[in-house]
């Protein structure tokens, strides 16, 4: 089965000379939900900007659903929508006609870009909505009319830019639950996000990309299956002056006075537990310190620099 | 895309260009039509009645054909040039971008737009003009081909203006210090013959004073130029314009990173 989206070798230096991306091989399933995953300045954005056709590449090859960008843009393009990570519609126009201006583009008829908008705009909550100014929608809104705009000629493969950003955390719920309907009923979807637990929640292949290369690219599963160590971190019944001895595991005190526990793969917590009751210290709580895929990211991330992937 | 989704992409952004600017009709319908209907009172019936005639004709008349392709000229550019780049200022063209709306589709629909304020805006002040003066059409082809082509060719130049415009204040440079001088001494107020032979020879290269005075031939008969030869220059611009235009789009001069 053709990919939805296949990339080889991509590179993009921009005018001034940065090289943002750095020769980037990237595939993604029909049907995937997929994460792209990196720090501020890594290459996503500019990744999905030439998939876009929003960044002109350097180098290399794009293709949406075996569609070539360089060959066959149109059709590549009729597949795709695009939720950026910055506000980019007309403040000033109306939220429906925002819409279904944006199905015109995809030669859309009217009248079924109108009962497309209706739809989506009702199913994001925005129906209420639709003849107010772009400006006047909350944050929230104007994320949702977004994803409204990139749905409604109904693409086979949504891209979705640090969607949730700035969202409160009942939204990015509801809106992680309207993503995961639309992957179940086919629409291959890529993201990008700086919520890792987003990742986690959503997504079942993952690539990191840092400084303009491709890290990992691998599913979820097998990506956390090489996180080797978990941090745990423990409130006691006790105001502990300083990081008690338990053998086998590596702790430190945090500045508020609870214990961090690093667990390594095959450890198990039950002995983290034994170890503490010979000291006779109660566990009151224990929660991570940051989520699976938040350590694993870091740890790749900071290993990618001490390699001096930088001077690169 | 089909030639049927390709037609309906140009219109939407036909529709969403008069949407625009009659939205805004304070700013772009109403403007034109006061300044025109000052300046026909104040040098047609005022000043005119002192000067007499020009060409043949009352000064008021005169007039009026170049008064009416002035309001066409700066409304078809500034549709364009402010409506591009507000759309690059917001980031909205990103919308086109990410379409399959081809580069020379997104070109027309928005050149049909400044046409339709062009044209529009010339509409409103033909009807004004009548208040003061009786138009009498020589030849209606030849108006409708030189308002329609001279209301292209300055839609194109204000998409380019856009392209290249990085801020608000590089939208008005074109307009003041070219646009408005070059339209004031095209021929809009007087007939070049009345210039010493130095001034008259300096006024033919002006682009504009050819599409006034086609204009002008249009409506009373009377020009200083030779109209087929203006209509040429005209087809002439439009055309190396063109390919400018959609070179540019297709380097993303502006517009892509």
């Amino acid at each position: 089965m053709t990919n939805a989206l296949h990339i080889e070798g991509l590179v993009k230096t921009y005018g001034d000379g940065m090289h943002a991306l750095k020769g980037i091989d990237l595939t993604v399933a029909q049907g995937d939900f997929f994460a792209l995953l990196g720090p501020n300045g890594a290459g996503k954005s500019t990744t999905l900007g030439i998939v876009c056709s929003l960044v002109n590449k350097t180098s290399g090859i794009v293709r949406v659903f075996g569609h070539d960008i360089d060959t066959d843009l149109s059709a590549a393009k009729l597949n795709l929508g695009v939720v950026p990570q910055e506000f980019n519609f007309n403040q000033f126009e109306k939220v429906f006609d925002i819409v279904t201006t944006q199905a015109g583009y995809y030669g859309i008829p009217i009248k079924r870009a109108r009962a497309s908008a209706e739809h989506y705009l009702r199913k994001l909550g925005l129906w209420a909505k639709r003849d107010s100014p772009a400006r006047m929608l909350s944050g929230g809104m104007k994320r949702r009319l977004m994803i409204a705009r990139a749905l409604v000629h109904e693409p086979r493969l949504l891209i979705l830019d640090e969607p949730t950003a700035g969202v409160d955390i009942e939204l990015r719920r509801s809106m992680w639950s309207f993503l995961e309907e639309m992957n179940r009923q086919g629409t291959t979807i890529i993201l990008t996000t700086h919520y890792l637990e987003e990742a986690e929640a959503l997504c079942r292949n993952i690539a990191i990309i840092d400084q303009g290369l491709i890290l990992k690219h691998t599913s979820k599963k097998e990506l956390l299956q090489q996180l080797h160590v978990e941090t745990f971190v423990l409130d006691t019944d006790q105001a502990l002056t300083a990081p008690p001895v338990l053998n086998g595991f590596t702790t430190h005190l945090t500045d508020e006075g609870a214990l961090e526990v690093e667990v390594e793969k095959g450890q198990g917590l039950n002995e983290v537990f034994a170890e503490l009751n010979r000291h006779g210290i109660k566990v009151m709580s224990m929660r991570t310190k940051a989520n699976r895929l938040e350590e694993l990211f870091l740890r790749l991330v900071e290993e990618n620099a001490d390699s001096g992937a930088v001077l690169q | 895309m089909t030639p049927y989704a390709i037609f309906t992409a140009f219109q939407t952004i036909v529709v969403r260009e008069i949407r625009r600017f009659t939205r805004i009709w304070p700013q772009t319908l109403l403007p034109p039509a006061v300044t025109m209907t000052l300046y026909f009172i104040i040098f047609g019936n005022l000043i005119g009645s002192r000067i007499g005639q020009m060409d043949g004709f009352d000064y008021m008349s005169f007039i009026v054909p170049g008064l009416i392709m002035m309001s066409v000229i700066t409304s078809s550019y500034a549709n364009v040039v402010s409506s591009f780049f507000s759309m690059k200022f917001q980031r909205s063209i990103e919308e086109l971008l990410v379409s399959p709306v081809p580069n020379w589709v997104i070109l027309a629909g928005y050149v049909a737009g400044g046409m339709a304020r062009g044209l529009g805006v010339g509409f409103i002040v033909t009807l004004l003009s009548l208040a003061f003066t009786q138009l009498q059409i020589h030849n209606l082809p030849v108006v409708i081909l030189t308002v329609c082509l001279t209301s292209a060719l300055f839609s194109l130049g204000g998409f380019i203006n856009a392209m290249l415009a990085t801020k608000f204040d590089d939208i008005s440079i074109v307009p003041t210090f070219i646009l408005t001088p070059l339209t004031y001494l095209g021929g809009v107020f007087y007939s070049i013959q009345l210039l010493p032979e130095f001034w008259q020879g300096v006024s033919m290269i002006n682009p504009i004073l050819y599409m006034v005075n086609a204009f002008r031939y249009g409506i009373l008969g009377v020009s200083d130029v030779n109209v087929w030869i203006a209509l040429g220059m005209v087809l002439f611009f439009i055309t190396v314009l063109v390919v400018v235009c959609l070179r540019m789009l297709q380097r993303g001069k502006g517009i892509r990173h």
